[in-house]
């Protein structure tokens, strides 16, 4: 009776938010979700598996190790770190055509790019063409900032460690070698190539190395890495830019060439082959191993059977462990209130 | 103030379980950071060293050296384990639980306009695990109020309402009341709403009319006239101001008294009776008599007590009345009333001349002089003729009962502390459910030495436990050193009461019994303490504390429980008419005891699970974040490489998993308010700790472990060879981060969805626009306009748009996210499906009724059934009678009728009519007077005014 008249200043808001009310969704693992859920994800991943491990069976795959451990091997000879500018031939033959277009990879195993020194041991600013840092690098860079007081430019331990070995792929026809065409071109990222790496704008490019050395390991200096192709100097080179992006795992492989004009556009025929190979990199001091690789791709990259298997797998688990929860829901199904 | 205990800290146990984990947490970084420092230890001695070709290690650091400073980088790697934005957002979550519990309109008081305040920000979680409630009893329990209710007269009973049908009606505020605007004298407050009481004294019903007279003058009430018409009562209980209002609006008007005269409005007749005699009340009595002359000379000696007392005494010529008396007496008992039987006889001139003049000598003796009274009292109070009887309602606040019985479904126990002396306050229990008649025994302990509480306390225990070991109870506490043990509960067949006095409590709470106390008191369902002082009051809480691993929690409204309320792990103050005191120094208030249920199974059960399922995804979504790189580590020679983006890991706690779980945690309800009071028994688990503890952790970790070895190894393996769809490199670091931090944050955002039962609006928004910010942010930082403005900060370059564009980074990210989530969705499926919780049941059972409409909030109505009869109506010990004849109480006697009591009496004592014993409201609406500040009694009223310098 009195209600009424009173003032109910503090009475709280009547709103769906403060009296926590919200509308809202509230989903259950029940057997009708999960069950037929699991037999979906299993069926779809077991789909997926089988398109991604038939895929993955059709690429072809050649790893060559050229590493010269082994006293047989040709390269042993080379795996010398005294021998200087050793040469060596690795012959290999293909069964059936390699489909083209086959890429070129060189593999390092052992190698750990994704050391957290070697990885900062670079200057992005020298490398995207900044004058300023050409004269003072990094201290990131250390100990490759400074040699003999002169600047490295590019510095650091990344650039220095630059892959130098070289390789040139010949096809035996009839006792004759015929040089197969590699194509170096856009073998690296195009924002590596276009935005992140630039070399600085003065031509012709040597004068901006004025005061500058090379990189202690190398033997060329930045701007003469490509002889045969003046566009393919300084820091755009595009072995340098693949060198440049570091691989996150200790065994890793990258892209050398492309092997997509004249006759082999379709692939590499059946036949006998050599691969000459400049050893200059060593790698032997930490067990590492080198080898080339050449490989086909598809639309889901490069070969790799665990994606597939592990769809597979994980589908076929889905399903049996659908079928066990339809066991165990069948007989001990959720017990109705009492 | 002396009473009031000291002001403790207080932290919630997952606070303090908190603080060991986060020790722990630290104990296991520096078990990684070892672990790491020694595997570069050896990295650098066994391949380090070696290629040094291409990683000259400038300084020449040797491998030890390399080592502990990769113990500190990984120091500073792996601090995401430690949980330092965890101690914000469970602010930030508590804080947002108190605005609910200040928002809820369902513990909005109305009729004070006092809402539910939550005073302290940082206990909510607390309040989904109360083990023991401690509440007070007058104005927490009962509003302290009594009310005429009912009545039987001559046989007959008044103040039940029939409809057409001749069924009884359940009396509502809505239900039709008795107009008595008849009656000029009339309290405009009282109602009744029988109309047959009024109708009968309107038929001038002799029997009615002695009723109603007898109630009228057979009492210790003061009146107080302020202006004419407007009478004021200042009664020693509010019983007896009960009583004498009912009569003054049935037309029997008490009006005033002086030590010899006592007047009254008869049906608007002036009458003034001489009081001759008071025969007082006191414990062994239990009834009061007076002998009074009325105007026709009529002597008569009007009589009320205890029914069983009343009925020794009465005359045989009543034996039929009194069957159905005690018939109706059953029923009032049976409802929770308190009850009185009324009497009276007519005297002989002669024989009370002659009994006066004993009476006179016997209190004039120095020696035996109650007794001898007594033996006088006796002698006269004898051959009596029966009225009636009265039942007044001590009127609990509204949902009292239902209330404890919901607690006490939910497993809380409930102890009533409080000051009242032990017949009110086991009356109170019986008609607040607390005690029930199919209790199998309620134990009194009211011994008056330590031996006595002692032995009554094992006798309690034998008969509840008549196999328990002795010995093994009785430990001495000290068997394990100085650790104080705590005592588990023991399971007791049958319910049992305790009900333990203030001066046995005294003995039961010293050093060598306390534990005795305790557990007895453990074994019973429900335990009241009466007679206890303010400082008991927290002794009991203590002592719970101290040896149950329980949370407690008190509640209580007067400055008398402010000790227990300091003293409980949560305090909860009734904001009501004893000042503001307890609210003061309590963590929690609201206008009424029956929002403690609101409070604890809604906003403290959700509190709880929210917390809980926050500290866990908490936890877990940090734990699988930072083992990544411990996994890592083996794979980049332990140097301190972490696997992410260095944005990735500035962001990924304060922008891409911030607001999902701060939306579950604020949102989160597995079921919602009606059923929770549907089931009380969803509390259960939060006392027993399940949700979250040291195992709970520990399966997080566990969890995070399986998790990050998915989030890792997956693409390892989908990425160490590969190449993109045209041959370029795309298993570089960068990409590796990339679709790591993506498998991770949608690993851990799947997850949340798994662990979320309540998808509001707000949640989907949160999640999905985390993921979406996570997207955009790192489009935007790997951005070449970033890249441009700062070349070194933005080394990603490229990164998003060169490796997002891969259906096999797309397959590895479904994969990582299906493998971290099947496991979890199997083993929870199973579970609920082998062993359900209650929370599974009562979900399932929700979901089941979403076709029906919900269940309609229970509103059983708790009747006891009982034929438990007493509730002696007068709640002090010893009566006032020989104040109001003493002359003592009031300097000028004779006083016209028309002006009352002088108004400087009242302003030099400052005496308040609405204190606690004295205040007195026959129809329940006190509360809207204004309180008075002072809480002052009328015993004090009394002793001012007898002071002799007056």
């Amino acid at each position: 009776m009195v209600k009424q008249e009173q003032e109910l200043d503090n009475r709280p808001d009547n709103t769906a938010f403060t009296q926590q009310r919200l509308p809202a969704w509230q989903p259950m693992l029940s057997a009708g979700i999960v069950i037929p859920g699991f037999v979906l994800i299993g069926l779809a991943f077991i789909g997926i598996g089988v398109a991604l491990f038939v895929t993955s069976r059709s690429i072809q795959v050649l790893e060559i190790d050229y590493t010269g451990v082994a006293q047989d091997s040709p390269c042993y000879r080379c795996s010398d770190p005294d021998t200087k500018n050793c040469v060596c031939t690795m012959d290999f033959s293909i069964d059936t055509l390699f489909k083209g277009p086959v890429f070129f990879y060189y593999g390092l195993t052992n190698y750990f790019q994704n050391y957290r020194r070697y990885g900062a041991s670079k200057d992005a600013s020298q490398l995207s063409g900044d004058l300023e840092y050409f004269k003072n690098p990094s201290s990131d860079c250390s100990p490759y900032q400074y040699d003999n007081d002169k600047p490295i430019v590019p510095c650091g331990s990344i650039a220095n460690s630059m892959f130098n070995d070289t390789f040139k792929l010949y096809q035996i026809v009839n006792g004759a070698r015929k040089q197969v065409p590699l194509d170096g071109k856009g073998i690296a990222w195009w924002t590596d190539y276009n935005v992140k790496y630039r070399n600085p704008s003065v031509t012709p490019l040597r004068n901006a190395f004025n005061g500058t050395v090379k990189p202690v390991f190398w033997s060329r200096p930045a701007y003469e890495l490509d002889p045969t192709d003046p566009a393919n100097n300084g820091f755009i080179n595009q072995d340098f830019l693949v060198w440049m992006r570091r691989a996150a795992l200790p065994n890793f492989r990258k892209l050398y060439r492309r092997i997509t004009e004249g006759d082999y556009a379709e692939g590499l025929p059946a036949g006998n082959y050599s691969l000459e190979i400049a050893y200059n990199y060593p790698v032997l001091s930490f067990d590492g191993e080198k080898k080339v690789v050449f490989s086909n791709v598809s639309w889901m990259g490069g070969k790799n059977e665990f994606l597939g298997i592990a769809y597979l797998v994980i589908g076929s688990l889905c399903i049996v462990m659908s079928i066990v929860m339809l066991i165990v829901y069948a007989k001990f199904k959720f017990p109705e209130e009492d | 103030m002396q009473n009031c205990g000291k002001s403790t800290f207080k932290r919630t146990s997952i606070d303090r379980l908190m603080n060991v984990l986060v020790l722990c947490i630290f104990g296991f970084l520096a078990c990684m950071c070892i672990v790491l420092a020694i595997g570069n230890y050896f990295w650098e001695l066994n391949k380090g060293a070696q290629f040094t070709v291409f990683l000259s290690t400038s300084d020449g650091n040797s491998a030890a050296f390399s080592a502990f400073l990769t113990f500190w980088s990984y120091v500073i790697i792996l601090n995401t384990v430690v949980p330092i934005s965890l101690y914000v957002s469970v602010e930030i979550i508590r804080l947002g639980n108190s605005f609910y519990i200040d928002w809820d309109r369902k513990m909005y008081f109305a009729r004070n306009d006092t809402p539910a305040e939550a005073r302290t920000t940082t206990l909510n979680e607390e309040l989904g695990q109360i083990k023991y409630v401690f509440s007070d009893k007058t104005g927490t329990l009962t509003q302290n109020i009594m009310t005429f209710n009912k009545c039987s007269i001559n046989g007959k009973t008044y103040g039940d309402v029939f409809d057409y049908t001749g069924q009884r009606l359940e009396i509502t505020d809505h239900t039709e009341t008795v107009d008595f605007s008849f009656n000029p004298l009339a309290d405009p407050r009282f109602m009744f709403h029988d109309h047959a009481l009024v109708e009968a004294v309107k038929l001038e019903n002799p029997e009615v009319h002695a009723f109603f007279r007898l109630l009228a003058l057979c009492h210790t009430v003061m009146a107080e006239e302020k202006k004419e018409g407007e009478l004021f009562y200042q009664a020693q209980s509010p019983d007896e101001g009960a009583l004498v209002t009912a009569a003054r609006n049935f037309g029997f008007v008490f009006r005033s008294r002086t030590p010899d005269s006592i007047s009254i409005v008869e049906m608007g007749k002036q009458r003034s009776y001489e009081l001759l005699a008071i025969l007082d009340f006191n414990n062994v009595r239990k009834r009061m008599s007076v002998i009074v002359r009325s105007p026709e000379g009529k002597l008569s000696l009007y009589c009320k007590g205890a029914d069983t007392i009343v009925y020794e005494r009465l005359h045989q010529s009543c034996n039929k009345l009194m069957d159905e008396t005690t018939e109706h007496l059953n029923e009032f008992a049976g409802e929770g009333l308190r009850t009185l039987a009324l009497a009276y006889k007519d005297l002989d001139e002669e024989y009370f001349e002659q009994w006066k003049q004993r009476h006179h000598e016997a209190s004039t003796t120095l020696d035996n002089r109650e007794d001898k009274l007594d033996q006088l009292y006796e002698e006269i109070e004898k051959d009596l003729l029966l009225l009636g009887a009265t039942a007044i309602e001590d009127k609990l606040q509204d949902g009292v009962p239902q209330t404890i019985e919901q607690l006490s479904k939910a497993d809380i126990k409930i102890w009533v502390l409080t000051g009242d002396k032990q017949e009110t306050a086991e009356n109170i229990g019986y008609s607040c459910n607390l005690l029930r008649e199919e209790m199998n025994e309620v134990f009194i302990v009211s011994g008056n030495s330590h031996e006595d509480v002692k032995q009554e306390l094992r006798n309690a225990r034998t008969s509840m436990k008549p196999d328990a070991a002795e010995n093994s109870v009785f430990l001495p506490e000290n068997v394990l050193g100085k650790s104080v043990k705590t005592i588990a509960d023991e399971v007791v067949n049958g319910e049992y009461g305790l009900v333990i006095n203030g001066h046995s409590l005294a003995y039961a709470l010293e050093h060598s019994m306390e534990l005795d106390f305790l557990k007895t008191a453990c074994m019973c369902k429900a335990v009241i303490c009466c007679r206890v002082t303010p400082l008991q009051k927290a002794q009991v809480v203590e002592l719970v504390k101290k040896y149950k691993q329980a949370v407690t929690l008190a509640i209580g409204d007067g400055a008398n429980d402010v000790s227990m309320i300091k003293a409980a792990h949560i305090g909860v103050g009734i904001s009501g008419q004893e000042g503001t005191q307890a609210v003061l120094s309590s963590d929690y208030s609201f206008g009424q005891f029956r929002f403690l249920q609101r409070l604890l199974l809604v906003h403290g059960r959700w509190s709880y699970l929210r917390m809980c399922k926050f500290l866990r995804y908490f936890f877990y979504k940090n734990f699988t974040f930072t083992f990544i790189h411990f996994w890592f580590a083996f794979f980049c020679g332990f140097s301190a490489q972490t696997v992410y983006d260095e944005w990735f890991i500035t962001l990924y706690n304060l922008v891409y998993t911030a607001l999902p779980v701060l939306g579950m945690s604020l949102f989160e309800q597995d079921v919602n308010d009606v059923w929770s009071f549907q089931h009380p028994q969803l509390y259960v688990p939060g006392q027993l700790n399940l949700y979250f503890s040291k195992k709970a952790f520990f399966k997080c970790a566990l969890h995070s472990c399986y998790s990050s070895l998915v989030l890792f190894f997956i693409p390892y393996a989908a990425m160490h060879d590969t190449v993109r769809d045209d041959g370029k490199d795309v298993a570089d670091y960068q990409s590796f981060a990339l679709l790591t931090q993506t498998c991770l944050l949608f690993a851990v955002t799947i997850q949340l969805g798994f662990e979320m039962t309540y998808w509001t609006a707000v949640n989907g928004f949160f999640v999905l626009g985390s993921l979406a910010m996570y997207f955009a942010v790192t489009f935007t930082m790997y951005s070449n306009g970033m890249f441009l403005m700062l070349p070194s900060a933005f080394p990603f370059i490229g990164t998003a748009r060169n490796s997002l564009k891969q259906p096999s980074v797309w397959l590895t990210i479904v994969l990582t996210s299906i493998l971290c989530v099947l496991p979890v969705v199997t083993y929870r499926f199973l579970l609920i499906q082998l062993c359900p919780t209650i929370n599974d049941k009562v979900m399932f059972k929700v979901r089941q009724a979403k076709a029906s409409p919900p269940p309609l909030p229970r509103r059983t109505r708790i009747r006891r059934t009982s034929s438990r009869r007493s509730g002696y109506a007068f709640s002090h010990s010893q009566g006032y009678g020989d104040l109001m004849t003493s002359r003592r109480f009031l300097r000028r006697p004779a006083i016209s009728r028309s002006s009352g009591f002088t108004h400087a009496g009242r302003t030099t004592t400052g005496f308040s009519p609405m204190g606690r014993s004295a205040g007195y409201s026959p129809t329940g609406r006190p509360q809207n007077a204004k309180v008075p500040d002072v809480e002052v009694t009328s015993l004090q009223m009394y002793r001012t005014i007898t002071d002799p310098a007056l």
